[in-house]
C-alpha cells in the first residue's frame, strides 16, 4: 500500500490544510479506483471505503492481488464539511457531486471535483459509494447510469441482492458517476443501508462485494469471502413508488427487504396532535420493500417507499 | 385578487400554498403576463418589485388590458427560514422543473407551478444574484432561446442582456421548462441576496410596463427604455480568488476598469498579509462583483464585461 496526498483543502487563515489521501495497491495500471465519502454525513461511505483500504492492505502483504492489477481507494474528499457538521460545502452549501466533471479554474466546489477528478480518470472500472438526494434506508445494491456507455452485466459480479439502472435526468449529469462513465470508465455506484450512521452489516457487505468483484475480474486469488447473492437487475422505472397524500407523523410497519402482499399496511401516517391514523399506506402489489423514507415526520404527495414487484 | 397555484400539506398542522395575486383588466382571458420571483429563498429583490408592480397596476387598472398574475414566492419556505433551497430536501428548486407528480413534494409543487404558468404570452423570472455577489441589472438568456426572447427582452429596461450556451443540466430551471413548452421567459438577475435595491427594483417595474405596452395589454405609450448592451460568454470575463482569507474590495461595482488594473486584495487578518492581489483580465465594465468578504480557493470575485462599451 501507497498513501498518496492527492491534494489539500486549504481554507487558510482559520481552517488549517486537510489532506485527500489515496491509497494505492498493486501495479501502476489504472484497474480500479473506489470513492468514498464526498458530502459531509457520508460517514457509511468513508467507513466502508475505509475498511476497503484495510483488507487490501492485509491481501496485498499476503501475495494475493495478482496479475497486472492496480487499485486506488480514496476514503474521504469530504472533510471539510464532515469536520463541521454539514453535508455540503459550508460557505455556499453547493454539492461537490453536482460540480463533476470540474474546473480548475472555476468556483471552490468545481475545483475540488476536478482535483478529485483528475485522480479518478483514466481507470478501466470505478466505483463510488454514494447516498440518495431523499434520506432513507435501502437494500444494498449496485446502480449504474443507462448513459449508453455501460456495461450492465458486470453489475452483477458484486454479488449484492440487486443492480438497478437508471435512465439520468438533467440534474444526474454533473454527478461523479455520469462524467466518469462520459469519460469511459465502467461506472457503478454503490448504495449501502445507511448514509450518516455507521451500519456494520452493511459496510462489510459492501467491502465483500467489492472484493468479490475484483475476485469475479481475476484481479484477486485465494479470497474467501461470503457467495453472495444471485443479483437481480431491474430498471428504477419498473420500480412501484408508492406515495402519501397526508402530512403528519409516519410510523413503519415493515422495515427494508420485507416480503409484502397486496394490500398490507406498511406504513401510518398518524395526526401529530392526536395520535390517530389519517392515512394508511398499503403496498399496492405483491413485493420486496427496496427504498423506505427515513423521517419521522413528513409532509405530503411524497415518496415513502419504493417496491420491488414480484 | 389572492388565489392558490399548488399547495400540499407539511407534516404538523400547516399547508404549503403558493399563491399569484391576479390582477385582471379589460378582457382578461386575451393576453397573460406572469411574474414569478422568490425561488431562491436567499433572493430579496423581487419581493419589492412584486409588491410595487402589483401598486403600479392598480393604478393603472383602467388601461390595462388582459391579465398579470404575480407570483412573488415560488419557495415560500426558503424565505421564511432565510435558505436558498428547499429546506429539507438535498436538490435546488431551479433544478426540479417542470416537476412530477410521481416523486416528491416539491416536485408535485414545481409541476403545479409550471402547469398554472404554462400558456401565458410572457413570464418574467425575477432573480437576484445570491449573497455572495452583487449583479447589474441584466436579462439572462440560453442561446437556444435567444432567438425567441432577444426582442421583447430589449425592451425590459436592464443593462445587459447575456446571452450564455446551453448546458444540460440547464434544463431543470424554470425558464427552460416554460421555454420548451413554448412560454416565452425571461431570467432577470439583479442586485444581491438578502437584501433590496430599490433603484434596480424601479428600473425593473419600467421595463415589465414598457415590455407590456409592446404585448398591448397597457393602452398608454412605451415608457422610454435605454437599449441593453448585448453580450455572449465570449466577451465576459471570469476572476476568482486563488487564496482564501478576507476579500477587501479596490473597486466600486459598475464601475469601469482597465486591463491589470487591481481589483482588490485578499487579505490576511490573522498576520495582516496579503494573500493575493486581483487584477482585471480584461478592460470592462464590472457587472459582478463579491459582496461577501469570506472567500475560499475559487470564489468568484468579479466578472467584467470587456469589448467597446
Ligand atoms: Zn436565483
Amino acid at each position: 500500500m501507497k498513501r498518496k496526498t492527492l491534494f489539500t483543502i486549504d481554507a487558510q487563515p482559520y481552517r488549517q490544510p486537510i489532506p485527500v489521501y489515496g491509497y494505492f495497491f498493486g501495479s501502476e495500471e489504472k484497474t480500479l479506483a473506489v470513492m468514498g465519502a464526498i458530502r459531509g454525513d457520508e460517514f457509511q461511505q468513508m467507513y466502508t471505503a475505509a475498511k476497503l483500504v484495510q483488507e487490501l492492505t492485509r491481501l496485498e502483504a499476503e501475495g494475493k492481488i495478482i496479475g497486472d492489477c492496480g487499485l486506488l481507494v480514496i476514503p474521504c474528499a469530504g472533510q471539510f464539511s464532515m469536520n463541521v457538521s454539514r453535508r455540503f460545502w459550508p460557505l455556499d452549501n453547493t454539492d461537490i457531486n453536482r460540480m463533476f466533471p470540474g474546473y480548475d479554474k472555476g468556483e471552490t466546489t468545481q475545483r475540488l471535483a476536478w482535483r478529485i477528478f483528475e485522480a479518478l480518470k483514466g481507470y478501466t472500472y470505478g466505483i463510488h459509494l454514494t447516498s440518495l438526494y431523499l434520506s432513507g434506508d435501502f437494500i444494498p445494491h449496485i446502480r449504474i447510469m443507462d448513459t449508453g456507455w455501460q456495461e450492465n452485466a458486470e453489475g452483477l459480479d458484486f454479488g449484492l441482492p440487486y443492480l438497478i439502472t437508471r435512465k439520468p435526468r438533467p440534474y444526474d449529469t454533473t454527478t461523479l458517476n455520469y462524467n466518469w462513465q462520459v469519460w469511459e470508465t465502467r461506472t457503478f455506484s454503490l448504495y449501502t443501508k445507511a448514509t450518516d450512521f455507521i451500519d456494520e452489516k452493511s459496510a462489510q457487505e459492501a467491502t465483500d462485494s467489492i472484493l468479490r468483484f475484483l475476485t469475479r475480474h481475476g484481479f484477486l486469488k485465494d479470497v474467501p469471502l461470503p457467495e453472495g447473492e444471485a443479483t437481480q437487475a431491474v430498471s428504477e422505472k419498473n420500480l412501484v413508488t408508492i406515495r402519501n397524500t397526508c402530512g403528519g407523523i409516519l410510523l413503519h410497519c415493515r422495515p427494508t427487504s420485507s416480503q409484502v402482499q397486496a394490500g398490507e399496511i406498511i406504513a401510518n401516517i398518524v395526526d401529530p396532535y392526536t395520535a390517530t391514523v389519517l392515512e394508511e399506506i398499503r403496498a399496492p402489489q405483491k413485493g420486496t420493500i427496496f427504498f423506505a423514507r427515513h423521517a419521522q415526520i413528513i409532509a405530503a404527495q411524497t415518496i415513502v417507499f419504493r417496491l420491488i414487484p414480484g | 385578487m389572492i388565489e392558490e397555484v399548488v399547495s400540499a400539506h407539511l407534516p404538523v398542522g400547516e399547508t404549503l400554498r403558493i399563491q399569484k395575486n391576479r390582477i385582471e383588466g379589460a378582457e382578461p382571458k386575451k393576453r397573460r403576463l406572469a411574474i414569478v420571483t422568490g425561488t431562491h429563498g436567499d433572493e430579496l429583490e423581487g419581493q419589492y418589485v412584486a409588491w410595487q408592480l402589483a401598486r403600479v397596476l392598480k393604478k393603472r387598472q383602467p388601461l390595462l388590458r388582459g391579465t398579470v398574475d404575480i407570483y412573488p414566492a415560488l419557495n415560500p419556505l426558503g424565505i421564511s427560514t432565510i435558505y436558498r433551497g428547499l429546506p429539507g430536501f438535498d436538490l435546488d428548486m431551479n433544478r426540479i422543473f417542470p416537476g412530477s407528480s410521481e416523486e416528491t413534494m416539491y416536485e408535485y409543487i414545481a409541476g403545479g407551478i409550471i402547469e398554472d404558468i404554462a400558456g401565458a404570452d410572457l413570464c418574467i423570472d425575477i432573480h437576484a444574484s445570491n449573497i455572495f455577489l452583487r449583479e447589474i441589472p441584466q436579462v439572462r438568456i440560453n442561446e437556444q432561446s435567444a432567438e425567441m426572447l432577444l426582442p421583447l427582452a430589449k425592451f425590459l429596461n436592464m443593462n445587459f442582456l447575456w446571452v450564455h450556451s446551453a448546458a444540460t443540466v440547464l434544463e431543470s430551471t424554470l425558464a427552460y421548462s416554460l421555454n420548451s413548452l413554448g412560454t416565452p421567459t425571461l431570467v432577470v438577475e439583479m442586485g444581491v441576496g438578502m437584501r433590496i435595491t430599490k433603484s434596480y427594483g424601479d428600473q425593473l417595474i419600467t421595463g415589465i410596463l414598457s415590455v407590456m405596452s409592446q404585448l398591448f395589454m397597457l393602452e398608454e405609450p412605451c415608457p422610454p427604455v435605454a437599449p441593453p448592451i448585448v453580450s455572449t460568454d465570449g466577451n465576459v470575463a471570469f476572476v476568482n480568488a486563488n487564496a482564501s482569507g478576507i476579500f477587501i474590495p479596490r473597486v466600486r461595482h459598475e464601475e469601469r476598469v482597465e486591463e491589470g488594473q487591481l481589483l482588490g486584495l485578499i487579505a490576511d487578518p490573522l498576520s495582516g498579509g496579503v494573500r493575493e492581489e486581483l487584477h482585471s483580465p480584461a478592460s470592462g465594465l464590472i457587472f459582478t462583483l463579491r459582496e461577501y468578504p469570506v472567500v475560499n480557493e475559487g470564489s468568484l470575485i468579479a466578472r467584467i464585461l470587456g469589448g467597446a462599451l
